[in-house]
């Protein structure tokens, strides 16, 4: 009994050294663009792991998942900004932020109860897009979200006084603004994560996959499926409002067009391709969709460059192709996931 | 498990009750009863509206007139509520939870209880269907369809119902499998509980059941014992294949 547990925790000791040395080891390597790139993966990995409840719990297919990421980083925007003068501290803006997400998942999750599937999917995708379009629109009369110029200046998330955006020393070892963001970001999704597992092994989690699975049977069950939808939707919002919040304090910046429907498909695509309802395939997925893109970007125009001495395709274009090629190659040969549930890849192999 | 109010009254009392679907009338005022410890089936081609009208009385579909059971009028009830005063459904379909293993699909059934017998119940439950402690950690979705039937009933069960309603149980199985679903529910019915069956298969269903009710194009078109509509030679022509 003691030593499994001896051995995990000396696991989960590891863990976190690698975790604490990752951006200083990234830093050094390959410069701080890289540890930028690893905080916008940190981002997306708590983003996908609450669309994962929606999703990958719940079996709700939402397309509008990136609403909440969009309401979190306004919400932020609007309170911590010259735009209405207001600069409320990041820790009064998080829990709020996921709060509002969390009302907007009601709001949003109420009117399609009774839809599932295709029908879900449109109504949700709508949705994602009436946010976006009031946040392009609502800078007239009365100038809310400053329309599609979008909130600039916005205070960065200070702790204990120091600002994350400023390098800070220590022991005469220089941290940069995103290592210092890196840390923060890996806090919070360990947060998200361990709220995710407990979720999941919770009387509500259960409840959640008996919808996903037969909503008929799970309300002879006696399980109340309205109320136990919204709490999914309600669940999953929070947890990208939290993410927006972060966003907009890590970028100092937002603007409609980080919130477009392409970034929900984004999302979705790191729930689907890392494995549906199961966490570490999220975050596998989340960290793979992140990565491999902008390790593209940068490795496209140098490799053609020497093979065969020019650019012949634009590193941009070329990168969604492959993209699109990948997603094809996993769902034809992984369709469970690059990472499934072990018992749910047991099952699509016995079929 | 003793049940105090024993008024006279049937548990389960149907009055007129009526399903929509659009503008297409699919029951059109349906009045029957069961009475407590009865085993009753609904017997119809398909398109009847006996599905619907079990349907309707678990709460799953928006229905109209009267639903009485056990002294309450439950037409507006919301149909979680209805395993807790003892009213179960086994799906058409069954409805397990294929990712799931057998063990969870039946705890699930006891989802809504929060006494400490639970156990005790589905010790009872796996002496009832052996197979399904076999089979315990297994997916349900990979059991055979005999195994999900009686998954679905062992997951019911684990509700401690007082009526259960059962929807198609013989659906798509092997002549075997549909034996020894029968038998099951035959031994259920013997420790106490009332059932409503709704089948195709009308020489089984009038052979297990008390009594029975034909329905045909939305409407009861005969009430008898199981034994008398059996021998009804309207019966013999239209659903025993005579």
């Amino acid at each position: 009994m003691r030593q499994p547990k001896q051995r995990a925790l000396i696991g989960l000791a590891l863990i976190g050294l690698a975790l604490a040395i990752l951006p200083l080891v990234v830093g050094a390597a390959l410069g701080n663009t890289w540890v930028r790139v690893l905080d916008y993966a940190l981002l997306y990995i708590m983003l996908a792991l609450g669309l994962n409840i929606v999703v990958g719990f719940a079996g709700l297919l939402d397309l509008g998942y990136i609403a909440f990421y969009a309401v979190g980083a306004y919400l932020y925007a609007l309170l911590a900004s010259p735009h209405f003068g207001l600069h409320l501290p990041a820790w009064v803006i998080l829990p709020l932020g996921a709060l509002v997400a969390g009302v907007f998942g009601v709001l949003l999750g109420a009117p399609t109860l009774r839809l599932r599937g295709d029908y879900l999917a449109i109504v949700t995708l709508g949705f994602g897009e009436i946010i976006r379009i009031f946040l392009n629109n609502l800078n007239a009369p009365v100038n809310i979200t400053n329309g599609p110029q979008g909130i600039a200046r916005i205070d960065p998330i200070s702790i204990a006084g120091h600002p994350l955006s400023r390098p800070l020393e220590i022991f005469g070892y220089t941290l940069s603004g995103v290592t210092l963001y890196y840390y923060l970001f890996v806090v919070l999704a360990i947060g998200i994560i361990f709220v995710g597992i407990r979720l999941q092994d919770s009387r509500i989690g259960r409840a959640w996959v008996a919808i996903r699975e037969d909503e008929i049977a799970a309300k002879a069950c006696g399980i109340d499926t309205r109320n136990v939808k919204l709490l999914a939707f309600a669940m999953g919002a929070s947890f990208g409002g939290v993410a927006g919040g972060l966003f907009a304090g890590f970028q100092e910046f937002v603007s409609p067009e980080s919130f477009g429907l392409l970034e929900s498909i984004m999302v979705l695509c790191m729930v689907v391709l890392g494995g549906m309802g199961h966490i570490p395939g999220v975050i596998l997925g989340g960290l793979l969709l992140t990565l491999l893109p902008e390790a593209f970007r940068h490795g496209a125009g140098p490799v053609q460059q020497a093979l065969f001495g020019k650019v012949l395709l634009d590193p941009e274009s070329l990168r969604m192709l492959l993209f699109g090629v990948a997603l094809i190659l996993v769902m034809l040969y992984r369709p469970a996931g690059l990472w499934p549930e072990a018992r749910h890849r047991r099952e699509l192999a016995e079929k | 498990m003793a049940h105090s109010e024993s008024t006279g009254a049937p548990l389960l009392a149907v009055m007129d009750l009526r399903v929509n679907y659009g503008g297409i009338e699919a029951v059109k005022g349906v009045s029957f009863a069961v009475e407590e410890g009865e085993m009753v089936c609904l017997i119809g081609a398909n398109g009847a509206g006996k599905t619907s009208t079990l349907k309707a009385l678990a709460r799953m579909l928006p229905a109209g007139g009267e639903i009485h059971y056990a002294g309450r009028r439950i037409e507006a009830a919301p149909p979680h509520a209805l395993i807790g005063m003892g009213l179960a459904l086994v799906p058409e379909g069954r409805g397990v939870f294929a990712r799931l293993s057998v063990a969870e699909n039946l705890a699930m059934g006891a989802y809504h209880r929060r006494d400490g017998e639970i156990a005790a119940d589905l010790e009872r439950v796996h002496e009832l269907l052996p197979r399904l402690r076999e089979r315990a950690r297994q997916l349900a979705g990979t059991l055979s369809g005999g195994e999900q039937q009686m998954l679905a009933i062992g997951r019911a069960l684990m509700g401690r119902p007082r009526l259960l309603l059962l929807d198609e149980p013989s659906m798509g199985l092997a002549p075997l499998m549909v034996q020894k679903v029968f038998e099951v529910i035959r031994t259920v019915a013997a420790q106490g509980v009332t059932i409503l069956l709704v089948e195709q298969n009308a020489r089984l269903a009038l052979d297990v059941c008390n009594r029975g009710y034909v329905m045909e194009s939305g409407r009861i078109t005969l009430a008898d014992t199981a034994a008398s509509l059996a021998a009804d030679p309207r019966v013999r022509a239209a659903y025993l294949g005579e």
